[in-house]
C-alpha cells in the first residue's frame, strides 16, 4: 500500500467514521488517526460535536402513552386470552 | 445460540402464562412507549399506530407459550410488532418499490454522510477538506429541547428508511445495545453500524438547516 495522501484522513473521510468510532470499532491505529485529525481541525470538531448533540436530543424524545381508551382496551384482549385458555 | 434467559424474565413468562394480570401490565408498561412510538413512525395515524400495539400484543398473547426464550422478551415483542407496523405502512401507503432498489435505499451503502459539494474537490487548495463547514450551534441544549426542534427530529427520524428508522428508534431513542438491535432486526454488525451511521448524519443534517432557518439569534 501507498503511503502518503490516500492515507491522510480527511474530513470527507473523518465523517463517515464517527459512528464506528463512538461505537469503539475503529482499530486503534485509526482510532489515532482520528483523534489526531479532530485535534487539528474546529470545523470537523464542531461537526462531531453535533452528532453528539444530535444523538443526545434523539434520547430525550418523550415515550408515548398509550390512550387510557386503548389501554383499557388491551386489559379486556388480556382477559378474553385468560379465558380462552 | 440460546442465550441464558434471566431468571426475572423467567419468572415473568410463567407469570403470563399462568395468566397472571399484574404481569401483563407491568410488561406493557414497561414495552408499551416504545412499541407505540415505533408504530407511530411507520403508520400514518396515531389510531393505526395503537391498532398495530394492540395485534402485537395479542400476538405477544397467542405465541408465548411457543416463545422459546431465544431472544430476549423485549427484542422479540418488538420484532413483532415491527412487523405488523412495516406491513400495515405499506398497504397503506400503497407504494412497493422493488425489493433490491429499496434494500439499496435503505442500507444507504453508496450515500456519503455528507453531501460531497460540501466538500473541496480535486482542485480545491485542500480537497477533501471542508468547503462548506459546519457552523456551531448557538444555545444547542435549550434549543435542542424546544418543540420546534424536536419536530424537527421526529420528522426526519420518520422520513428516514424503514430499516434506518428502526435502527435509530432502538438504539438512540430505546438505548438498545447494538447486538439487541441485531436480533430484533436481524442485521450484521456492520449493516448495524451503516445504517445507524446514515440515520444519524441525516437527523444531524435536519438539525442543522433547522438551527440555519432560524438564524443564528436564539
Amino acid at each position: 500500500m501507498s503511503v502518503g495522501v490516500a492515507d491522510e484522513l480527511r474530513c470527507r473521510g473523518l465523517v463517515e467514521l464517527i459512528t464506528d468510532y463512538l461505537e469503539g470499532v475503529l482499530p486503534t491505529p485509526d482510532a489515532r488517526r482520528f483523534e489526531a485529525h479532530l485535534a487539528d481541525c474546529d470545523d470537523c470538531s464542531t461537526y462531531v460535536e453535533q452528532m453528539r448533540q444530535t444523538i443526545e436530543a434523539i434520547g430525550q424524545i418523550p415515550p408515548e402513552s398509550l390512550s387510557a381508551e386503548a389501554s383499557e382496551h388491551l386489559l379486556w384482549t388480556f382477559r378474553d386470552w385468560r379465558g380462552s385458555r | 445460540m440460546s442465550a441464558p434467559v434471566a431468571l426475572d424474565e423467567r419468572a415473568l413468562l410463567r407469570a403470563l402464562r399462568d395468566g397472571d394480570e399484574s404481569a401483563f401490565t407491568a410488561l406493557v408498561e414497561a414495552q408499551g412507549p416504545m412499541l407505540l412510538r415505533l408504530a407511530l413512525m411507520h403508520v400514518p395515524s396515531r389510531a393505526v399506530a395503537e391498532e398495530v400495539v394492540q395485534e402485537t400484543w395479542l400476538a405477544v398473547l397467542n405465541g408465548i407459550d411457543r416463545f422459546q426464550g431465544r431472544s430476549s422478551l423485549k427484542t422479540w415483542i418488538t420484532s413483532i410488532l415491527l412487523n405488523k407496523a412495516r406491513t400495515r405502512g405499506e398497504r397503506e401507503r400503497r407504494v412497493l418499490p422493488f425489493a433490491a432498489l429499496r434494500r439499496r435505499h435503505e442500507e444507504g451503502r453508496d450515500e456519503p454522510a455528507v453531501p460531497a459539494g460540501r466538500f473541496q474537490g480535486r482542485r480545491g487548495s485542500e480537497p477533501g477538506a471542508w468547503a462548506r463547514p459546519p457552523v456551531e450551534w448557538s444555545e444547542p441544549s435549550e434549543r435542542l429541547r424546544g418543540e420546534a426542534a424536536r419536530r424537527v427530529l421526529l420528522e426526519a427520524i420518520a422520513a428516514l428508511p424503514p430499516r434506518q428508522r428502526d435502527v435509530i428508534a432502538l438504539r438512540d431513542i430505546s438505548g438498545w445495545s447494538a447486538e439487541e438491535v441485531r436480533n430484533a432486526l436481524d442485521l450484521t454488525e456492520t449493516n448495524q453500524r451503516v445504517l445507524l451511521h446514515r440515520a444519524r448524519s441525516k437527523v444531524r443534517a435536519a438539525l442543522e438547516g433547522h438551527f440555519e432557518a432560524e438564524g443564528g439569534a436564539p
